[in-house]
C-alpha cells in the first residue's frame, strides 16, 4: 500500500533521496533549493541513512565534487538553483562528456539579473545543451516519482548520462500538497544498486577520466553523448513502463490532457500545466469546445516525432515558455516544438508566447484568453501577436 | 462546503502567516481533504508583508497560480490593513477574519465597503491568557477553522492535539496552554458571530 501524505516538493525529493540513501552528496546551498540538501543532512545526522555529505564551499565546487565521486563509482547527486546552475556550468559538460550517472535536484529559479528567487526555467533551458537528460514535474508528486526514475535512466548501461530532475521553485518546491509515496523496499528494489562497468576506484582496471581529448577523438566522443541521449529516448520508457507497475502511475515524454480530440491545443513545461488543466475543464464544461493540452515532462532527449503526432491533428497550437532565450522571437521550448512540427508537415497554426518569469503568476483565466485567442487564428489563418508575454503590465 | 475552498492569509514575514497555513493544510489533510499550503514571497525579511494561501477540496486539486478570489481571508497584523487591500477579490459570501485588539468599526473604513462577513478576534489576548506569550497562530488557524466550517470543530481539536502532543512532546506542559487557546478562540468566534 501507498503511503498517503503531503509535502512540499522540497521535503518530496529529501524523501526520496532518503529511500534511495545514495553514496554522496556535495552540495552547496542556495534558494529555493536549500532545504533539499538540509533535509537530507538531517537524516545523516540522525542516521537514518549512511549517504557522505561533502559541505564545499561553491556550487563549481560541488558539481566537481560530484564529478569525482561519480568518476569513483559512487552513486552520487546534488541540489542547486538558478546561479548556483550557472556557477556549475563547466561541469555540467564534464559529467556529461565523461558519462557520469549524476542527478541533480534542480528547483527552477529566474537567473540574474534583476536578482530574483522565483520560478522560471531560464536556468535549466541554459543548460539545455550540456548533454544532460532533463525531466520537469507539474506537481510535487511528479518531482518525487521523476526522481525515483533518475536513477534507473541515468545508469543504464547504454545511457551512461547525468540526469537534472526539474521542479518549479516555490511553487512546488515550498507547496504542500497530497503526495502518494513508494514504500521503502520498493523504491530500494526499484532503483537498485549502482553496478559501474568502469570506475577509478577499481583496482583492477586503470583508467584516466577526463583528460584532453585532440580533434581526431573530440568528435567521435560528441557522437557518443548523441547515441547516449538516443538511447535514453527507450530507457526512459521502460523505466516508466515498469513505475506504472509498481505504482499505477503513467509516465511517458509528455503527458496529453484531453488532446485526442482538441482543435485547439497548449503546449507547456512544469507546474502551470495543472493551472492550464483547470482552464481546459472550465472550457469544455462551460462552451464545449475541444481545447486540450501537451505537457512536455521529458525535455531531453527532445520527443520530436512524439510531439508532431500528439499535434498533428489540431488547428493551432500555442507553445508557452517560462524562460527567455533573447533571439528576439520566441523561447527555446517554442523553437523546438515549431521545428518539430515542420518537419513533420503538420498544418496547425503556431504561436509562442512568454510567461511566468520571475515567478510572474498565470491564471485559469489567462488560459482561457490564450485558448480564445488559438481559436481566432485557426479562423483567421493570421498570426498578429508571434511572440506575446503574458500578464505584461502597462501592455 | 463548497467543492474547493480558497483562503488567503496576509501578515508580516517572521509572525507566522506561512506556517499558520501549512498547519490548515495539515489538519485538513488529516481529515481526508486534498489540500495546498503555499507561501507567495516578497523581498525575504522580517516585517514585511507576506501573503500564504490555501487550496481545500474535496477533490485533487491543479491549479498552481495565487488566489484572487478567495472565499476567506484571514488578516493575522491589523497594521497592514492601512497598505494593502486585504478584501481585494474576497467573495461577499465569504469573510474577513482580523487579529486585532481594537473594535471592529475603527476597521471598517479599511475594508473598501466589503458586502460580507467581518469577524476581530484579539488572538493576543487569548493567547496571553492561555499560554502567557503571544503566539497569534492557533487561534487564528482555531478562528478561520470556525468560520468557514471548512472541518468540523471536533475533529479540528482532536487533529491538533495529536499534532501538539508530538511537536512539544519534550514540552507537554504546553499542550494544555495551546488547546485552552483553540477552545477559547471557538466560543469567542461564536460570540462575535451572535
Amino acid at each position: 500500500m501507498a503511503v498517503r501524505e503531503r509535502l512540499s516538493g522540497n521535503e518530496a525529493v529529501a524523501y526520496a533521496i532518503k529511500q534511495i540513501n545514495p553514496d554522496v552528496m556535495p552540495a552547496f546551498p542556495i534558494t529555493p533549493s536549500t532545504e533539499i540538501p538540509q533535509y537530507v543532512a538531517n537524516y545523516i545526522a540522525n542516521g537514518e541513512i549512511d549517504t557522505e555529505f561533502i559541505p564545499v564551499e561553491s556550487e563549481h565546487s560541488s558539481m566537481s565534487a560530484a564529478v569525482g565521486a561519480s568518476a569513483a563509482g559512487a552513486r552520487t547527486l546534488t541540489a542547486t538553483s538558478s546561479c548556483g546552475l550557472a556557477l556549475m556550468w563547466e561541469e555540467l559538460y564534464v559529467a556529461a562528456s565523461n558519462r557520469l550517472p549524476v542527478v541533480l535536484a534542480l528547483v527552477n529559479r529566474a537567473l540574474s539579473g534583476p536578482i530574483n528567487i522565483n520560478a522560471d526555467h531560464s536556468d535549466s533551458m541554459g543548460a539545455r545543451d550540456s548533454g544532460w537528460i532533463q525531466i520537469y514535474a507539474e506537481s510535487n508528486q511528479e518531482a518525487y516519482d521523476n526522481f525515483l526514475q533518475a536513477y534507473p535512466i541515468a545508469e543504464h548501461k547504454d545511457v551512461m548520462l547525468p540526469v537534472m530532475i526539474c521542479q518549479d521553485g516555490f511553487i512546488t518546491s515550498h507547496g504542500v500538497e497530497n503526495i502518494l509515496l513508494v514504500e521503502d523496499d520498493l523504491v530500494k528494489g526499484f532503483v537498485g544498486q549502482r553496478e559501474p562497468e568502469h570506475y577509478l576506484l577499481n583496482p583492477q582496471e586503470t583508467l584516466a577520466v577526463g583528460p584532453y581529448a585532440v580533434s581526431s577523438y573530440y568528435m567521435e566522443t560528441k557522437r557518443g553523448q548523441r547515441q547516449a541521449m538516443i538511447n535514453a529516448r527507450r530507457v526512459i520508457l521502460e523505466v516508466a513502463e515498469r513505475f506504472r507497475a509498481m505504482t499505477g502511475r503513467e509516465y511517458g515524454f509528455f503527458e496529453s490532457y484531453r488532446l485526442e480530440d482538441a482543435d485547439y491545443a497548449a503546449v507547456i513545461i512544469g507546474s502551470a500545466a495543472g493551472t492550464c488543466k483547470a482552464a481546459i475543464d472550465q472550457i469544455r464544461n462551460t462552451t464545449g469546445k475541444k481545447v486540450g493540452l501537451l505537457k512536455i515532462r521529458v525535455f531531453r532527449p527532445f520527443p520530436e516525432e512524439e510531439i508532431a503526432t500528439a499535434l498533428a491533428h489540431v488547428k493551432a497550437v500555442a507553445i508557452l515558455d517560462r524562460s527567455e532565450m533573447f533571439s528576439a522571437t520566441g523561447g527555446p521550448l517554442g523553437a523546438e516544438v515549431r521545428a518539430a512540427l515542420y518537419q513533420a508537415k503538420c498544418g496547425a497554426e503556431a504561436v509562442n508566447y512568454l510567461y511566468g518569469l520571475g515567478g510572474r503568476d498565470i491564471t485559469v483565466d489567462d488560459f482561457c484568453q490564450v485558448y480564445e485567442k488559438l481559436e481566432k487564428i485557426a479562423a483567421e489563418h493570421r498570426i498578429t501577436d508571434m511572440y506575446d508575454y503574458i500578464g505584461l503590465r502597462g501592455v | 462546503m463548497k467543492k474547493t475552498m480558497e483562503i488567503r492569509w496576509h501578515g508580516r514575514g517572521g509572525q507566522g502567516a506561512k506556517t499558520a497555513a501549512l498547519l490548515l493544510a495539515d489538519v485538513a489533510f488529516k481529515a481526508g481533504k486534498f489540500v495546498q499550503g503555499f507561501p507567495e514571497y516578497g523581498p525575504e525579511r522580517m516585517g514585511a508583508p507576506i501573503t500564504a494561501y490555501n487550496r481545500i477540496s474535496e477533490e485533487p486539486v491543479t491549479v498552481h497560480s495565487n488566489i484572487y478570489a478567495p472565499d476567506y481571508v484571514v488578516v493575522v497584523d491589523d497594521g497592514l490593513l492601512e497598505t494593502t487591500d486585504v478584501t481585494h477579490g474576497l467573495k461577499e459570501d465569504g469573510a474577513v477574519i482580523i487579529n486585532t485588539e481594537k473594535e471592529k468599526e475603527t476597521l471598517l473604513p479599511f475594508l473598501h465597503d466589503y458586502k460580507g462577513k467581518v469577524y476581530t478576534l484579539d488572538a493576543k489576548s487569548i493567547s496571553m491568557q492561555t499560554l502567557g506569550k503571544n503566539y497569534p497562530n492557533s487561534p487564528m488557524l482555531a478562528a478561520v477553522v470556525a468560520v468557514s466550517g471548512v472541518m468540523e470543530q471536533e475533529d479540528f481539536l482532536k487533529e491538533m492535539e495529536a499534532s501538539f502532543r508530538h511537536k512539544f512532546a519534550k514540552k507537554p506542559e504546553v499542550i494544555d496552554g495551546n488547546m485552552k487557546a483553540l477552545e477559547l478562540t471557538f466560543s469567542e468566534i461564536t460570540k462575535a458571530s451572535a
